[in-house]
């Protein structure tokens, strides 16, 4: 790790990856907005979660648990279980991005899937943090627009039911899941977090059997031994 | 109470991301500890298709959902974007409604 300069050369390579990155995830924020006011949230309290809660999976996951009647505080602990794995990024990161006092608070928000990616591999401090910053601050900008331009557009259709918006909230979580499905062990742990979860449903109330199914992942963890499999940012 | 899980989740998420800049790695850098933190999301996600797309309040159910997890599975399998898959599932469901 160095702190040498960034020649220009690299600079805008990766400038220009990140921007890349930034805008293609940040046009999902069209999906999300759409999936959350289908599910019953105002548009108001659709971008609130966008501005505040920022990590993707994290937001579906709340308002998918409010979609199936769950409590909200069911889906708020669920957001957050999901949320976890940010601070492990963050743990990979803290070293290469070597941030103290202010400018660590306002740079570990953007801290998400993407611009872990986009950084993580960087060799000098300089340009993990521009990775990391472009990447983050882009989807940013493009994820609270495109929540709002998604909130928008599905309130003014109608029933969203009609439209089939209900079955997109599924489709959502399944592209969240779909890179994560590369191992045997990963694709067993889906199963049985599945099953779990709908063997549930009938005896609990609304929104506990996804957390339930959380239970699958620490016996998981228990039961296997080494460093997880690949197949994860 | 949907705003309160708003605010909670915003601020419970905001510090999970901050921990993760700030602990010392060796609190948290413990193979268990990363096992189960990779495994959460596999778990969590699956359990949300699940009880999305096949359940009904307290009964499962099998509808027009299921047949936009399918398209969304081909249009994966495609390799298709994120809203493609997504809206594609939508447009699946919608029009099998019409039927």
């Amino acid at each position: 790790m160095t702190d040498t300069p960034l020649d220009p050369r690299e600079r805008s390579a990766i400038i220009r990856d990140s921007l890349g990155v930034g805008v293609a995830t940040g046009a999902y924020g069209v999906g999300f907005g759409a999936v959350s006011v289908a599910s019953g949230l105002s548009v108001a309290q659709t971008c609130a979660l966008s501005f505040l809660v920022f990590t993707g999976a994290s937001q579906f996951a709340l308002v998918g648990v409010i979609a199936a009647g769950g409590a909200p505080v069911s889906g708020a602990l669920t957001a957050m279980l999901l949320g976890t794995r940010n601070t492990l990024y963050g743990l990979r990161l803290a070293p290469l991005l070597a941030w103290r006092g202010w400018r660590r608070v306002l740079g570990a928000h953007v801290l998400i899937d993407e611009s872990t990616a986009m950084s993580v591999t960087r060799e000098s401090t300089a340009a993990a943090r521009l990775g990391f910053l472009t990447t983050g601050v882009s989807i940013f900008v493009l994820w609270n627009l495109a929540t709002l331009a998604g909130a928008v557009a599905g309130n003014a259709i109608g029933d969203p039911r009609t439209y089939g918006l209900d079955a997109a909230v599924g489709a959502a979580f399944l592209a969240l899941l779909w890179p994560r499905l590369k191992g045997r062990r990963n694709q067993l742990i889906a199963a049985a977090a599945a099953a779990v979860a709908l063997g549930t449903v009938p005896l609990v109330p609304a929104g506990v059997p996804v957390l339930a199914a959380a239970g699958v992942a620490l016996l998981a963890g228990i039961l296997t031994t080494g460093e997880p499999q690949e197949g994860d940012p | 109470m949907i705003w309160a899980a708003i605010i909670a989740t915003g601020v419970g998420c905001y510090l999970l991301k901050l921990a993760g800049l700030s602990v010392p790695p060796r609190v948290l850098e413990r193979p268990l500890v990363e096992r189960v933190a990779d495994y959460i999301p596999v778990a969590l996600l699956a359990a949300l298709i699940a009880v999305q797309v096949f359940s009904d309040g307290h009964s499962l159910s099998l509808d027009a959902r299921a047949l936009g997890l399918g398209v969304a599975v081909v249009l994966l399998l495609l390799r298709a974007p994120f809203l493609v898959v997504v809206f594609g599932a939508a447009l699946a469901a919608a029009l099998f409604r019409l039927l």
